[in-house]
């Protein structure tokens, strides 16, 4: 086992090189000088010099590279051009609106999907298996910001039950934060619900086939206790990559949630950083993206060995 | 349990007619068809400039009544049954013009990435000595999050129509490359393979006869479904600023124009929401008919 979680973490180190040469690259595959791009068209030759000393462009690209991934592994990305604060300190103004947001959409999906989809499983071919796969396709088909706009008509405009937009840390008290995340979180939860129940649907189906669900059954266990003891907990594996895989599209939602309900997050920061043309600023939260995606999906991996017996490499 | 018929291989006779039982299929297709008319038939659905800007006639709620004067002075009245934006542009009119570069998107994005991605596909999964460098940088790409991706290649490249479908295009090439190699390592197996290249075959033909027909079926799937992600994406990309120029008719660009004034004209947002979202339901409900239909192993997996 202990080999197998070496070679695991090692695998995953050619994968966040490829995206740490990627996202530098593509700053330097932009058509034209990136420094004349950055500084803006009322800039001067001295003010693209200075630009491109300070970015180390004058330097051979390999160096630049090494330069760059050195001091980003040490927490350094430079300086915001638009911010004027170092990036570092600019992403840790801004994690937790997006820790927070995450957090409570993966709590919110995970308890409305899983029942869903196992009710679905349970009762196949049924009205309730038919809505839930219903839910599932247009899930997939809403856009975030339709769903958040909708929302926000109906239960902030037109009940007044939640504020139309905002953030509030968790610092200025929990009912507060918690009021201010519902929306948002439930606007984002909807696309997951969609994923996540229709894989729970699937998995539970394939369980439910098993000989131990019968043999569970048999001795006149109460079906809710087969449903979650046998058939639930075997099918946790699939849901539980399904979640991890989600990330991807839950940092897509997250980019747009934030926009639409105006929290000051780090995808905000992304799409207010590409428009303010903040290179240094962007590469950095699409590196940090990345990174907790492979990390999150590795450590979901590794669980997965220490936690299930049935599975060894 | 329901017990899956014996899949058939497409390409056969009954493929279409199995496809037109499908309920899915056909009510993907026949509202697809619907936007794809109104996209197509633009001009004849509205008689008014979509970037027409009139300031008398701002922010007016559905059903109004405008009024403008042609070159002439002839006064010309319109109902803008879906209001009007805070420049005066007809929404209703703009949301039919906004059909066209959806469409275009999609189509096009679904195109070139199927294209790419197969071509590299083939190779990587033929060719052992590709296979190791173009995995890896496939692996890279796919671990950047879609839509951090496409934003960060569209504000290098600048906003444009071609920018955007390039930008929409490359997360999925991965994707699609996985697809095929996947196939691709599985039929080579095949004895029917084996027996090609050893009576020396050349790679090209073996590729061409025996590898690319077995891709087809999953790669129309594969296909459909990235219409419906491209034309979302691309959505996402004009609303949050970072698409196509603003002053072209979208879906996406009449919703982030409706943005500021959402909670006094929210018929900015709802109308070309609703019309993307029929759109992008009509073609998820398509592939997911032609999955199980073309592909049962797919939807099986799924």
């Amino acid at each position: 086992m202990w080999n197998y979680i070496g070679r695991r973490i090692l695998a995953t180190i050619p994968v966040l090189l490829t995206v740490a040469v990627l996202v530098f690259l593509m700053l330097r595959l932009t058509p034209g000088d990136p420094a004349a791009v950055i500084a803006g068209d009322a800039a001067t030759t001295q003010d693209v010099a200075e630009i491109r000393a300070k970015l180390g462009l004058d330097r051979p690209v390999v160096t630049q590279f090494f330069i760059w991934i050195g001091r980003g592994l040490q927490g350094d990305f430079g300086e915001s051009f638009f911010y004027k604060k170092t990036v570092a300190s600019l992403i840790a103004d801004r994690i937790e609106p997006t820790l927070a947001l995450a957090t409570l959409t993966i709590i919110l999906a995970t308890l409305i999907a899983v029942p869903l989809g196992t009710l679905a499983a349970y009762r196949q071919g049924s009205w309730i298996d038919r809505i839930v796969m219903a839910i599932s396709v247009i899930g997939f088909s809403v856009p975030v910001f339709v769903i958040g706009y909708v929302l926000i008509y109906v239960f902030a405009l037109q009940l007044g039950w939640f504020p139309v937009q905002g953030y509030q840390r968790l610092a200025d008290g929990f009912g507060g934060f918690l009021h201010r995340l519902m929306l948002p979180s439930i606007t984002l939860a909807m696309v997951f619900v969609a994923l996540l129940a229709r894989m729970t649907r699937t998995s539970v189906l394939e369980v439910l086939n098993e000989d131990y669900v019968r043999t569970a059954r048999a001795k006149g266990l109460p079906n809710l206790k087969v449903l979650v003891f046998h058939a639930l907990r075997n099918a946790a594996v699939p849901i539980v990559t399904v979640i991890g895989l989600g990330i991807a599209v839950l940092i897509g939602g997250v980019v747009v949630t934030e926009s639409v309900y105006n929290i000051p997050g780090l995808g905000r920061l992304t799409v207010d950083a590409v428009l303010a043309r903040d290179y240094p600023t962007v590469q950095a939260v699409i590196l940090l993206f990345s990174f907790a995606y492979v990390a999150i999906n590795l450590a979901i991996d590794l669980t997965y060995t220490v936690l299930d017996p049935r599975i060894r490499y | 349990m329901i017990v899956e018929a014996p899949a058939i291989a497409a390409g056969k006779p009954g493929v279409w007619l199995r496809l037109l039982r499908n309920p899915s299929v056909l009510i993907g297709a026949l509202l697809f068809g619907l936007i794809a008319l109104m996209g197509i038939a633009a001009p004849l659905l509205s008689s008014i400039d979509p970037g027409a800007i009139n300031p008398s006639n701002r922010n007016k709620t559905p059903g109004y009544e405008t009024a403008a004067r042609d070159d002439e002075g002839r006064k010309i009245t319109h109902k803008a049954i879906m209001g009007t934006d805070s420049l005066g542009r007809d929404i209703y009119t703009r949301v039919v013009y906004g059909a066209r570069v959806s469409l275009i998107v999609g189509v096009t994005v679904s195109v070139l990435s199927i294209a790419v991605g197969l071509l590299i596909g083939l190779f990587t999964g033929y060719l052992r000595w590709l296979d190791g460098i173009v995995m890896r940088v496939m692996d890279g790409l796919m671990a950047i999050p879609t839509i951090l991706l496409a934003i960060a290649l569209v504000s290098l490249s600048g906003a444009s129509l071609m920018t955007v479908i390039i930008a929409v295009a490359i997360p999925d090439i991965p994707r699609v490359v996985r697809l095929v190699r996947s196939i691709v390592l599985s039929i080579r197996e095949e004895p029917y393979v084996e027996a090609a290249i050893s009576v020396g075959t050349p790679t090209i033909k073996v590729l061409w006869r025996h590898v690319l027909p077995n891709t087809i079926p999953p790669l129309i799937v594969q296909a459909t479904f990235t219409c419906g992600s491209a034309i979302l994406l691309e959505a996402i990309l004009s609303f949050l600023g970072v698409g196509i120029p603003p002053e072209t008719p979208t879906w996406g660009n009449i919703m982030a124009e409706g943005r500021s004034l959402f909670q006094v004209y929210p018929h900015n947002i709802l109308f070309p929401g609703a019309f993307l979202t029929l759109t992008v339901l009509a073609i998820n409900m398509l592939g997911d008919g032609l999955r199980d239909t073309l592909d049962p192993r797919m939807s099986k997996r799924l």
